[in-house]
């Protein structure tokens, strides 16, 4: 047990610059995307970022992702922008499901989690919003329906930044 | 009579204290270690092999075949695992 | 003719009486549906046949089970189960009269999900022509430690009515001056740990008392009684009007990278009975395709209950007795396989997957001190070979997932 939590405090002691809660900069980063090549999220400097960890595996995940295309739609000629980051090691069973349910917005892919531990996504999906300035907004973990009008109200709100 | 009346009692006590001591560490959550085992690397839990109950229906008919022909009974379900979404 | 001590009854011993107690603790794995971690159970419904072929008694019928989730918080479950019971053994043989029952079971249950908590309730109740029994269970199910630890609490309470079949004029009816009462109460412990990606552990712990009528009203105990009838008499079983029993068990199941899963469990039993009983499983699971097959082995085993034996020295030996063989000191075995085949419902689009499914299992208990009294004649009372018990199981079923 004590050695466990060394473990834990050396490893905490050790890691890049994680995410510190809402107000702080959002950690940048850069992954490979459906249409294969890289992603980085400084191409969005300026416009409203959403970027929601999803997996095929995940029930919540599935249900939401209907709604994450239709917010998509709606705001992005507002300069917003929908980054749909897939967590699994894996990809062919996210790409399968794609297939059936297709969605528009950028779809990239986390084999590694490097980008998951980043953002200390502490639970699936999670779901974070990044002002016009860089700045993490809004920290949301899980889904339940209804909150896709958590999500327009806050995006209504940045977008007007 | 074999049975008696403390045992019962006693065991009621036990199960009381045991539900107080478990809730109180739930509630003491803010002082636990990080979860090592991340919500993104869940996907083997939610795939349905690693179910717990897979077919409720035959399984709990199983279970009664056994317990009608045995003298044993009980402590034979599970909880947990699963995606951990939300 | 004078028949065996099995025989000895209106009816016939069909092995099949089950106490209510174990048949509600079994619906519960029905109705209370397994946590996953915040997130209710899926809808599902599943129809099956359920056979069993063993001691010359068949029991067979069918067990549908409806779930359906209603808004986000709220998931219902009700199950219909039958069982069918017709009995070949050697008094029905030798009264040429076939031995037909039927009873049915309801429950239904309901899960809320609130947070990280989820709250279930439900009823059962059986019924038989002599045996009506109903029950009631409470449970709570809580995730903590960042969702890897899962612990429940349940409680239970059961009430039953205990008849007793008598013929009278070749009619079958419930003995007036016989009606008895049985009251059940469990409570239940269950923690479920995630040890790696790969692994997850399950402890579970439960108490049961059982007060009342504990005892089958149609079986006797036999003592030896040299030189009259077959060298032993029969005579009323006495048990104790309580039980007390503690079962716990540890669970380890761990996903294989071929993509596989293997389960083990073991589980410790004792009761005020003197009962003590050791029971170990393996289980198997592997998909392939469209297919998945299992396969499990079980090994089982205990001691008699301190007021069993199969043949007492003389009458009124001891302030308990009793002969039921599920009190003998036994052993059983049972080998089990299965395959699923997961198929598409064309022009059903709101079934997200579909599932047909067979099990056959083989069931063998070997007693050391529960003997076929039939072979008395032959034997001597008391020198009978030890009964052995050869069973096939079988579950035959569609799931489908909407």
């Amino acid at each position: 047990m004590k050695s466990r939590i060394v473990a834990i405090v050396a490893a905490l002691a050790l890691t890049v610059p994680v995410l510190a809660g809402t107000g702080s900069p959002a950690p940048q980063f850069s992954l490979a995307s459906r249409e294969g090549k890289d992603v980085s999220l400084t191409q969005y400097q300026g416009q409203v970022v959403m970027i929601n960890f999803w997996a095929s595996w995940c029930g919540p995940c599935r249900q939401e992702m209907p709604l994450l295309e239709s917010i998509y739609k709606k705001y992005n000629k507002l300069g917003f922008t929908l980054l749909g980051v897939n967590v699994e090691p894996d990809s062919k069973a996210a790409i399968d499901w794609l297939k059936e349910t297709p969605v528009s917005f950028p779809i990239l892919f986390d084999k590694d989690s490097k980008v998951s531990k980043l953002y200390d996504v502490a639970g699936m999906p999670s779901t974070v919003i990044i002002d016009r300035s860089g700045k993490v907004r809004v920290l949301h973990r899980g889904y339940k329906p209804g909150d896709e009008n958590e999500y327009m109200d806050s995006i209504r709100t940045l977008v007007k930044e | 009579m074999r049975e008696s009346p403390q045992g019962r009692g006693a065991a009621a006590r036990l199960m009381r204290a045991a539900a107080a001591a478990l809730l109180f560490a739930a509630l003491a959550g803010c002082a636990t270690p990080q979860p090592w085992v991340k919500p993104y690397e869940r996907e083997h839990f939610a795939d349905p092999i690693m179910s717990a109950n897979r077919d409720p229906v035959s399984s709990t008919y199983l279970e009664h075949v056994f317990e009608s022909r045995e003298g044993a009974r009980g402590a034979t379900g599970s909880v947990g695992g699963g995606c951990g979404c939300n | 003719m004078q028949l065996s001590a099995e025989a000895h009854s209106a009816r016939p011993d069909s092995g099949v009486r089950l106490s209510s107690f174990k048949r509600t603790l079994l619906t519960l794995c029905v109705c209370t549906a397994p946590v996953i971690g915040g997130v209710l159970p899926e809808d599902r419904a599943d129809v099956m046949w359920h056979y069993y072929n063993g001691g010359d008694i068949t029991v067979e019928g069918p067990s549908v089970l409806i779930r359906k989730k209603v808004g986000d918080s709220l998931s219902f479950t009700v199950n219909y189960y039958e069982d069918m019971i017709s009995s070949a053994s050697i008094d029905v043989k030798l009264s040429a009269s076939p031995y037909h029952e039927k009873r049915t079971q309801w429950s239904g249950g309901v899960d809320y999900l609130h947070g990280k908590t989820m709250y279930s309730a439900g009823a059962i109740t059986s019924k038989e022509p002599d045996y009506k029994a109903n029950t009631i269970y409470f449970s709570l199910a809580q995730d903590m430690f960042g969702d890897l630890t899962t612990v429940s609490l349940g409680y239970r309470r059961g009430w039953d009515q205990i008849y007793r079949d008598i013929k009278v004029n070749g009619d079958i009816i419930n003995d007036p001056t016989f009606h008895e009462r049985a009251d059940h109460r469990g409570y239940s412990l269950g923690i479920s740990q995630i040890l790696t990606r790969n692994t997850i552990l399950n402890f579970n712990y439960e108490l049961l008392t059982d007060q009342g009528y504990l005892a089958n009203p149609y079986r006797k105990i036999r003592y030896l009684s040299p030189g009259q009838g077959e060298g032993y008499t029969l005579a009323d079983q006495v048990y104790p009007d309580t039980r007390t029993s503690n079962a716990a068990s540890l669970t380890l199941k761990h996903y294989l990278p071929w993509r596989a899963a293997i389960t083990g469990q073991y589980r410790f039993f004792r009761d005020t009975w003197g009962i003590v009983a050791n029971t170990f499983e393996v289980d198997y699971v592997q998909p392939w395709h469209n297919w998945t097959f299992d396969a499990n082995v079980r090994y089982y085993r205990q001691n008699a209950a301190d007021f069993y034996s199969d043949l007492f020295p003389r009458a009124d030996y001891q302030n308990f007795m009793a002969r039921d063989r599920e009190l003998a000191a036994f052993q059983t075995y049972t080998v089990g396989v299965g395959a699923a085949y997961q198929f598409h419902v064309p022009g059903a689009p709101w079934v997200s997957r579909s599932t047909f499914n067979l099990h056959l299992e083989h069931f063998l208990a070997s007693y050391s001190d529960f003997r076929n009294a039939l072979l008395a004649p032959e034997y001597g009372a008391g020198n009978e070979p030890l009964y052995k018990l050869n069973a096939n199981v079988m579950t035959l079923f569609v799931s489908i997932w909407y």
